[in-house]
């Protein structure tokens, strides 16, 4: 069919009085050596764009997040580490400021038992000497009290002796009084 | 089917003048290639319509990855995420197929499929003209392909290279039956490579001009509508698709001529 | 009558296309059977997954070439 007539304003060879196609349009081999004139053009250009511009410069951005997205993941590394030693540095503090409360609780405790022993021990031997001086004073008193009675006894003997109408000697009234006393 | 065809064919204009009502179908006028500014002869020079949008896919791809990094932000913006992950995706393909030895030609994967990638969308643009519909596009990229392939092998192995067609794993009897089955596939390569993407894209392109054509009819053309808007969610699949099958072809190629022996 | 007979052919050239969306769906279905069994490997095998669906696709895309041609070309 591509073997028509063709007025002479047409295009080419393939393209008919109306402007549309005869046969295939990409088989029109007049049209070739433009397209692939200006495809070579292009496809050149495009090469030197990406390869002198384009390709290098996303590759340094891709390598660039890279790097800084492993730096990144190396200081997280880093303060994780750090994270780390500052937990047990406060640990260790903890358990030493423990250690330390206990010991001087201990040693507090030690120092009042002592003064309390010291206390208890003092407080004893007070207690004790007291006693001691009370009894004294308690047989003194009950020496006092024996003389008392011997005079009282004297003197009451001596009384009821003549009460009774005697006559009262007073060295009888003594004998016979700590006669009395004794037995 | 009769009158698109009587209409594609395109032949003389009372032809046209009678069928002025009825269903017009012209699938393939979108593929023809114009003069910028006027004029008859389409020399080698002529800045065409193939010129302007490849002009424009020259600017998506400086817009899309040089200018949308110049901030070199470390948390990307949403376009150089966009450009990231092209980079990262075709990086990965070619170092997964490849190997190591494979980045070098990192630049030249990346040319192919960026300018594939952004001419198959810019197409999906209505009104616009489709660079990669064309087999004078398509068939210079896959010769590219298979040139730097069959060099390289030669360079890096010499004759080792042809170590490609020896199948040394099968039977010695069956060997020189497949070296020539390997060398005839080895040969349609381009062929295949080419007209794989340019004529997905031209069918998909076609296809949906088919279905513009039937909305003439105001009965069927909410059908018409709806199936090119199928089309062209297809369509933009295909789009994205075709580019890495291209990309990811090349990058198997590219590792027969690194490691040609099975 | 030339031009109609290469219309049947065109035709019968684009039955081609629907071969081709046969072993497309081959392709994804037993791949998906497969990434069903064993999803561990899938996300590595989703290359290899468009290497074989743009094979099957592109002698599709022969076919309807070859209608095209007959189409539009002959």
């Amino acid at each position: 069919m591509a073997t028509e007539p063709i007025s002479e304003e047409v295009v080419g060879s393939c393209v008919d009085s109306h402007g549309s196609a005869i046969g295939m349009p990409q088989l029109c081999f007049d049209w070739f050596p433009n397209q692939i004139f200006w495809l070579v053009i292009t496809l050149v250009v495009i090469f030197l764009v990406l390869s002198r511009v384009a390709l290098p410069r996303i590759a340094a951005i891709l390598a660039e997040r890279q790097g800084t997205i492993t730096n990144d993941l190396a200081a997280a590394e880093d303060l994780k580490a750090k994270a780390v030693e500052a937990e047990e540095a406060y640990n260790k503090a903890l358990a030493d400021a423990r250690a330390e409360a206990q010991r001087i609780a201990a040693e507090a405790r030690a120092e009042i038992q002592a003064d309390l022993d010291d206390a208890i021990a003092k407080a004893d031997a007070e207690i004790a000497a007291k006693a001691a001086e009370s009894e004294k004073a308690i047989a003194e008193i009950r020496a006092g009290a024996l003389e008392s009675i011997q005079v009282v006894a004297k003197d009451v003997a001596a009384e009821l002796v003549t009460a009774l109408g005697g006559k009262a000697d007073a060295d009888a009234i003594a004998g016979a009084v700590e006669a009395q006393l004794k037995g | 089917m009769a009158s698109e065809t009587t209409a594609a064919h395109g032949a003389a204009g009372a032809e046209h003048a009678a069928e002025g009502s009825s269903l017009v179908f012209h699938p393939m006028d979108q593929f023809i290639v114009k003069p910028l500014f006027g004029g008859d002869t389409i020399a080698w020079y002529t800045p065409t319509n193939v010129t302007l949008w490849l002009f424009f896919a020259v600017l998506a791809i400086i817009g899309l990855l040089v200018l949308s990094t110049s901030k070199r932000a470390i948390v990307p913006t949403r376009m150089q995420s966009i450009a990231e992950l092209a980079y990262g995706f075709i990086y990965k393909m070619l170092e997964d197929i490849c190997g190591k030895e494979g980045v070098k030609y990192f630049p030249y994967v990346m040319t192919l499929f960026m300018f594939i990638v952004t001419a198959n969308f810019l197409g999906l643009i209505p009104t616009s003209f489709t660079t990669t519909s064309h087999f004078a596009v398509t068939i210079p990229l896959a010769l590219a392909v298979f040139l730097t392939v069959t060099v390289l092998g030669f360079v890096k192995n010499g004759a080792g290279f042809l170590s490609l067609f020896w199948v040394s794993s099968a039977p010695l009897a069956l060997r020189p039956i497949l070296a020539i089955i390997e060398l005839i596939s080895y040969f349609v390569r381009p062929v295949s490579h080419s007209i794989r993407l340019a004529g997905n894209v031209m069918a998909g392109h076609a296809v949906i001009k088919v279905f513009a054509g039937f909305a003439a009819v105001a009965v069927i053309s909410p059908v018409s509508v709806l199936a090119i808007t199928a089309m062209y969610g297809l369509e933009v699949l295909v789009a994205f698709i075709q580019a890495y099958v291209f990309t990811i072809l090349t990058c198997v190629y590219l590792k027969d001529a690194l490691h040609p022996h099975h | 009558m030339e031009g109609d007979l290469a219309h049947i052919g065109a035709g019968l050239a684009a039955i081609g296309s629907g071969a081709a969306a046969i072993g497309v769906g081959n392709v994804a279905g037993n791949f998906l059977a497969g990434a069903l069994r064993n999803p561990s490997a899938a996300a590595s095998q989703t290359a290899t997954l468009f290497i074989g669906i743009a094979f099957a696709e592109a002698l599709g895309i022969f076919a309807f070439l070859v209608s095209l041609l007959l189409m539009f070309a002959v």
